[in-house]
């Protein structure tokens, strides 16, 4: 082999490593030239039977002639391995229009988060949440509001009653979160800031009634609260909670036996085009009754008058969740279809909070 | 309350013209619910007259008219049997709007012959029922005029809201003294010739009431009216009537009605010759004694009852209803009128045990005039002797009057101090006296409080608190300032405790479960009541809305079958809901209970090409149940599962999550039977949790929120897998106890990968394969400590599982 020629045997080896065309076939290449059999393997070991400078310059030559093939090897592979990783991607393509596994997306009920955002807002100014049970003695839910028995107010409450006890006394399902201020007041001192959301009751059934409805009490009470609280309060309430920050907003005098004064407040709105827009316009929409607490209530409180006031307010969650997300029917609320809940629920990780914002 | 325009200017000497008036109402807290112009809808109807008749050669029943409009003769085919020459009546030409029957006029062909018109019924124009033939109007009516005009339509009906404590607003004088004190005119003088007293009245009273019942009937006054003539009442006094509902019956009727509007006074006449004796006593009624009233139904009373009776028994219940037997009629020519107070809550009471809803009631029992059956006699009499003609008798009265006046001592700054608005003392003391209010500021006391009377109509006013209503509703809410509420830190405190927060956070849990959140109510039907364990009489309504909504709920699962069966009826078969809600256990603050309950039904999710979706089974609320004592805080890992859930699971496929003796939850599939009563089809599977016997987590050290240190072992943790076969009755969860016990401290995590029974088992017993995880903190473990833990676990299962490693 003495007569190798180091350049034709570079060319032979490379040709067949560019001519390998698989995995296997480049092995074998690899074998029959850097194996222990392979031609170059062999050329090198009878550089022995060259003197002097002929075996140098042949030992140069043919080491150079290895590292080509080796690099021309590894090259071949990674080609190769990419071409057979192309092959198996194209073979596994897919139809990516199809539909991914379902999932099932929770919704929470409009009346939960209507509820959460008052929370947000009443939090801001201070309150914390009270409540009351459902079902309510005559005395907290009428008389300690100053409703004894036959005062006409009570008429107008629709009130259902519970079976009556062997003593002949009957509790009622609670027609207002009212009686929630009188069980505070007798378990805390002043000051008292408080909001109490719950389920009321009246006795009426019809497009606009629901024997169940739900509503969301206020009370304060502290030095020197006056009805320009009562006002300030509010209006913040309602621009907050609507989201219109020059939401006109109107306070007309009206009657609750356990508020005096008491006041009605409208909202502003506009019905021009057939739809409702909350803001300045034309009409007005009347969303909560409030006023000072009488100071018969505080006094069936063990409240004195004298040293202590404050006001009140309650709103119905139903009608201010109708008027701000624009839900036309008050009977859809309970009957939890869930194509309407689909459609006018809220993403449960959405929180309302005043730093992130409101519904 | 209903008045019309005209009527309040009667009382009110006003420029404002109507749109101011109805603004400012409401600022005065009396609410406008409506204003109707009767005449806008009838403006194109016309008086005119048939002048001659004659029957339509096409068609028996019409008749052909000629109808004289006024200026010109119109032929109209009419159906109407009373259609006969001479006859007045309502025209609509062509192009008329007809309301009643929705139609546009236009000439018609009918049968033949052009109609160019049409003479109306009452009803066609939307003004009764009445239908049986076409109006017919008085002789003298004028033809070619409005009908609208004639007819007194033209007077715009304004309705308001009147709140309780308004008594003195049910009469139009009221109204027009708040506008008056408003600034917005004055009020005039109640006008009223004496009337020229003759003779002894043919009647007298007599109170008959026990000493501490006196109260009943502070005062009561009447004279008797002789030859009178009881025809119909004057054409305005009808029109106002029948303009705020009240329907025109005789003279003396309307008389009464209307001073009840016009004064919100109510009267009563008594035919002076139907009454038995002369004497009306005011009494209580005797025990089962009968009255017929004059709606002609006939009432048993009862001796709580305060009635004004002749010789021949009751026959007027006391500021409700008077009776049939001595009601005034068209014939009568002497009459007896009775005007009274009555005790408000008597009133009220009797009203309500009869179930009577009189005008009459409705004023009584929120309040009078106290000093009206003396004020109120003369403008009344007045009335009947122009109206009616004929001659009154002196005037009988009985009673030491109500107890009406009293004396507020009131400082004018407790307005500024309620109100925040300063209202100058002068203005407000003009306010009050505008309002019928007497102030008296001459003795002035220490603390420069003033002595104010309310008037006898303002028996709601009792404190200041009252006054400085009054004060600033007349001088208006708008001028009350606007002040934030102070803050004592600058950074709110939160809203809520850990306990009404937990509802707030387990609805973002279960919604993020894939469950929609409803609101059901809180009562149902008495049988599913029971069904579910409830139904106790303390928690039945005595007035339900209806039999479905008739007891309060005594668990969450029910309503959510319901809500199941309601959507699977509208062909939404795979529902999943949550309700966080009350459940009733007794009817006291400690029976109602907050509960959060879930159900899922049908498939996990819809049929879909990977085919991922499966029925849901006990395994879906078993995993939300879990998750949601989680979110409570509470381990789960050391609940104890128990298989006694209530009735309305399936009996082997359900249980129960305690700690210690406290049930915290249920879970399972549901029953079939109950899914049936319901209604459903398909597996159903469903929890509840009793939120309040979830306890809170502990706090140490009160509020903090420091944690323990985070112990995180630098050695390798180790798995070991097991499979033991066990007696199949050998719960999960007592092998895995078995287990954490007897590789304690080592073992952290223990889970079965597989369970199974059948070939290559012995009969009742089953494999459980156990992948069981240990984690050294101390070094890492070597093979013999691993060897010796392993054999403590198998030598654990078997001694207290009776379970035998597999080999």
């Amino acid at each position: 082999m003495a007569g190798a020629d180091p350049q034709a045997l570079k060319d032979t080896i490379l040709a067949a490593i560019d001519a390998a065309d698989n995995p296997d076939a480049l092995e074998t290449v690899r074998i029959e030239s850097l194996g222990k059999k392979g031609e170059l393997t062999m050329a090198m070991k009878s550089l022995g039977q060259l003197d002097g400078d002929a075996r140098r310059d042949m030992g140069q030559a043919l080491n150079a002639v290895k590292d080509a093939v080796t690099q021309a090897l590894d090259a071949r592979r990674s080609a190769l391995a990419m071409a057979e990783l192309n092959r198996r991607l194209a073979s596994e393509t897919v139809d990516v229009s199809l539909t991914p596994r379902p999932e099932t997306a929770g919704v929470i009920h409009p009346l939960s988060r209507t509820l959460e955002d008052i929370l947000a807002i009443f939090a801001e100014m201070g309150f914390v949440v009270a409540e009351g049970p459902d079902i309510e003695s005559d005395y907290y839910n009428f008389t300690a509001l100053n409703m004894p028995e036959d005062h006409p107010a009570r008429q107008e409450h629709d009130t259902f009653y519970m079976t009556p006890d062997a003593d002949g006394q009957r509790k009622v399902l609670r027609t207002h979160t009212s009686p929630v201020q009188i069980r505070t007041m007798e378990n805390m001192q002043p000051p008292i800031r408080i909001i109490a959301p719950g389920r009321t009751y009246r006795s009426d059934h019809d497009a606009t009634h629901s024997p169940m409805f739900h509503q969301c009490e206020g009370l304060v009470i502290g030095d020197g609260i006056t009805m320009a609280h009562l006002k300030g309060c509010l209006i913040e309430f309602c621009r907050a909670f609507f989201n219109v920050d020059d939401l006109p907003v109107r306070f007309r005098p009206s009657y609750f036996p356990f508020t005096e004064p008491s006041a009605e407040v409208d909202i502003g709105c506009s019905r021009d085009g057939g739809g409702l827009t909350i803001g300045a316009g034309a009409d007005w929409l009347e969303i909560l009754g409030c006023g000072m607490v009488n100071p018969r209530v505080l006094e069936y409180c063990n409240i004195d008058p004298n040293e202590h006031q404050g006001f009140a307010f309650g709103m119905g969650l139903e009608r201010l969740a109708m008027l701000k997300y624009g839900i036309p029917d008050l009977r859809p609320f309970y009957d939890s279809d869930l194509r309407w809940m689909r459609h006018y629920g809220f993403m449960p990780f959405d929180a309302p909070s005043v730093h992130l914002g409101l519904s | 309350m209903k008045f019309t325009w005209s009527w309040l200017k009667d009382h009110l000497d006003t420029d404002a013209d109507m749109p101011a008036i109805l603004d400012a109402l409401p600022m005065l807290g009396l609410e406008v619910e409506s204003v109707v112009d009767r005449s806008q809808a009838l403006k194109p109807f016309t008086i005119a007259r048939i002048t001659s008749t004659e029957p339509h050669p096409n068609a028996d029943s019409l008749r052909v008219c000629q109808v004289d409009t006024g200026d010109t003769v119109i032929e109209v085919v009419c159906g109407a049997p009373n259609a006969a020459a001479g006859l007045v009546g309502v025209f609509a030409p062509v192009g008329a709007y007809v309301p009643g029957i929705d139609v546009t006029l236009t000439e018609a062909d009918i049968r033949g012959i052009t109609s160019r018109g049409m003479m109306c019924s009452e009803r066609e124009m939307m003004l009764s029922d009445e239908h049986d033939g076409i109006i017919a109007l008085p002789e003298d009516a004028p033809i070619g005029t409005s009908y609208a005009v004639w007819a007194g339509f033209d007077d715009p009906v304004i309705e308001i809201a009147i709140t309780p404590n308004r008594a003195d607003c049910l009469g139009v004088r009221g109204i027009a003294r708040d506008l008056a004190a408003a600034g917005h005119g004055t009020l005039k003088p109640l006008e009223s010739k004496p009337v020229e007293a003759r003779g002894k009245s043919a009647i007298s009273w007599k109170l008959d009431l026990p000493a501490d019942q006196a109260h009943l009937c502070p005062r009561i006054a009447g004279r008797s009216f002789a030859g009178l003539t009881n025809g119909a009442s004057p054409k305005w006094m009808q029109h106002r009537l029948e303009a705020v509902g009240q329907r025109a019956i005789s003279a003396l009727v309307d008389i009464t009605n209307y001073v009840m509007i016009d004064l919100g006074r109510p009267l009563h006449a008594y035919d002076a010759d139907k009454v038995d004796g002369n004497t009306l006593t005011v009494r209580l009624a005797k025990a089962g004694e009968n009255m017929t009233a004059l709606n002609e139904k006939t009432y048993k009373l009862d001796a709580e009852m305060l009635v004004i009776a002749d010789a021949g028994g009751a026959d007027d219940l006391a500021g409700i209803m008077g009776g049939e037997r001595t009601g005034v009629s068209d014939a009568t020519t002497t009459m007896f009128l009775e005007i009274a107070i009555f005790d408000q809550v008597s009133v009220a009471m009797t009203g309500r045990k009869l179930n009577i809803h009189s005008d009459a009631r409705y004023r009584f029992e929120r309040g009078l005039d106290a000093t009206s059956p003396d004020t109120a006699m003369d403008y009344v009499s007045a009335m009947i002797v122009d109206i009616c003609g004929g001659e009154a008798s002196e005037i009988t009265a009985t009673g030491k009057g109500a107890d009406w006046q009293r004396q507020i001592a009131y400082r004018p700054q407790r307005c500024l101090e309620l109100t925040g608005v300063m209202v100058a003392d002068d203005k407000q003391k003009n306010i009050l006296e505008t309002l019928g209010f007497t102030v008296s500021d001459a003795n002035s006391q220490a603390d420069h409080s003033w002595q104010v009377s309310p008037p006898p109509w303002r028996g709601d006013i009792v404190g200041s608190a009252d006054l400085v209503e009054e004060i600033i509703r007349v001088s208006g809410y708008d001028a009350i300032p606007e002040l934030p509420l102070p803050r004592d830190r600058v950074v709110s405190q939160a809203a809520v405790n850990a306990e009404q927060k937990r509802p707030i956070t387990l609805r973002r849990v279960m919604a993020g479960r894939g469950m929609s959140e409803a609101v059901s109510f809180t009562f149902l039907d008495e049988n599913t009541a029971k069904r579910y364990g409830g139904g106790d009489d303390a928690l039945k309504l005595v007035n339900p809305i209806s039999t479905e909504l008739a007891v309060m709920r005594p668990s969450l699962i029910p309503v959510l079958m319901d809500v199941v069966a309601r959507n699977q009826a509208r062909g939404d078969n795979d529902v999943s809901v949550f309700e966080i809600g009350p459940v009733f256990a007794d009817d006291t603050p400690a029976g109602q209970h907050p509960v959060l309950a879930g159900l899922r039904h049908g498939m996990t999710a819809a049929r879909e090409w990977t085919g991922s979706q499966r029925p849901v089974d006990w395994l879906d609320a078993k995993a939300d149940v879990m998750a949601a004592l989680a979110a409570c805080g509470v381990k789960t890992d050391a609940l104890q599962v128990r298989a006694d859930a209530p009735d309305w699971y399936h009996p082997g496929q359900s249980g129960t999550l305690n700690q210690g003796k406290m049930a915290l939850a249920r879970f399972g599939a549901m029953h079939p039977a109950f899914m049936d009563a319901h209604d459903i089809k398909g597996p159903a599977a469903g929890f509840e949790i009793l939120l309040d016997a979830v306890p809170m987590p502990k706090s140490k050290a009160g509020k903090s929120s420091q944690r323990p240190l985070a112990n995180l072992s630098p050695y390798q943790q180790v798995g070991r897998d097991f499979a033991f076969l066990l007696n199949s009755d050998v719960t999960a969860e007592k092998l895995i106890r078995a287990v954490r016990g007897a590789g304690k401290p080592l073992v952290t995590e223990v889970s079965v990968f597989d369970v199974y029974a059948g070939k290559g088992i012995p009969d009742g017993q089953k494999s459980v394969a156990l992948a069981v995880t240990l984690q050294p903190t101390k070094a890492t473990l070597t093979e013999p400590e691993i060897e010796a833990v392993s054999q403590a676990i198998i030598a654990a299962v078997e001694k207290n599982c009776g379970g035998v490693l597999r080999g």
